[in-house]
């Protein structure tokens, strides 16, 4: 069996991830990537951050998923970047680090 | 004893969902980390797999369940606003915590970290519940895709552990309480 769909469904999580942090820390920043990113009121910008993340994570698997589910990738560049993606993520939803940037 | 509605929600999302995840991590790790690993020899049969896949998929259920209670139900009941000059901040978490120095660092570090960080539990066990329903016994022809499951399970069960000790002490210092009152039993 190809390891392309584990590959993608492997990245595309990394990449939901970093998205949701950098989105986290750009609402923090700017006011008007705030107001934007709400989507539901009584949530406030979370609503936004998180549905633009899902999406775009969904979006991406999806893609990949499609280029790669009959082939065989390099998994360990892709699970070393997806890795460093989700670690990165960690950090960057960590108000003292996103405070310094 | 009573309960009141916003406090049932808080108990159903934190202790329900939050807590039976957490304690589904443990079982899955195991699982993927010693019955699947390449070096073992015992044959999987497909009632094995069948459970551990069924078994990720409720906490994958779990997991979404968390979040979206956690986000769409009690989080507009935790940052509400008073009305300017209220002095009681009782039915304000948010408010109430900022109120005050030695409390308010559970708002900007615990919640603000605990709002984001969680969204990483479900995103990372959707995908780790794909993966091996895909791969099934396979996955042990595959140590790659093995070790990013098991790397991404460790990390759902991390940023599952900081939501929920954030969530704890930050209802233990402003409870989010409201709402009708159900009563549970008639005290003596």
């Amino acid at each position: 069996m190809a390891n392309g769909s584990g590959g993608a469904a492997i990245l595309a999580a990394g990449v939901g991830a970093f998205v949701l942090g950098v989105l986290a820390v750009a609402a923090d920043k700017s006011l008007a990537v705030k107001s934007a990113l709400v989507f539901y009121r009584p949530t406030g910008q979370l609503s936004g951050v998180t549905t633009t993340a899902i999406l775009i994570w969904l979006i991406t698997w999806g893609v990949l998923e499609w280029r790669w589910r009959h082939k065989t990738v390099a998994l360990r560049r892709i699970n070393l970047t997806a890795l460093v993606l989700l670690g990165l993520s960690l950090l960057l939803t960590f108000p003292p680090v996103a405070d310094l940037l | 004893m009573e309960i009141t509605t916003r406090g049932l929600w808080t108990l159903i999302h934190g202790m329900g969902f939050g807590g039976l995840y957490l304690l589904a991590c443990s079982g899955a790790l195991v699982e993927l980390f010693l019955r699947f690993s390449a070096g073992e020899d015992g044959a999987i049969s497909s009632k094995q797999v069948g459970f551990l896949k069924g078994y990720l998929i409720a906490m994958t259920v779990l997991a979404w369940l968390a979040v979206l209670t956690g986000a769409y139900v009690i989080y507009p009941w935790y940052r509400a606003v008073p009305a300017p000059g209220s002095p009681d901040l009782a039915a304000f978490p948010q408010r109430l915590l900022l109120s005050n120095l030695t409390t308010s660092g559970w708002h900007s570090i615990g919640m603000e970290w605990k709002e984001h960080v969680a969204w990483l539990a479900p995103i990372s066990i959707t995908m780790v519940t794909a993966v091996f329903s895909r791969y099934g016994r396979e996955i042990r022809n595959h140590p790659q895709i093995r070790r990013a499951v098991i790397c991404f399970t460790v990390v759902s069960f991390l940023a599952a552990g900081i939501a929920g000790f954030f969530g704890a002490m930050i209802d233990k210092h402003a409870p989010v309480e409201g709402g009708g009152a159900i009563h549970l039993v008639r005290g003596d």
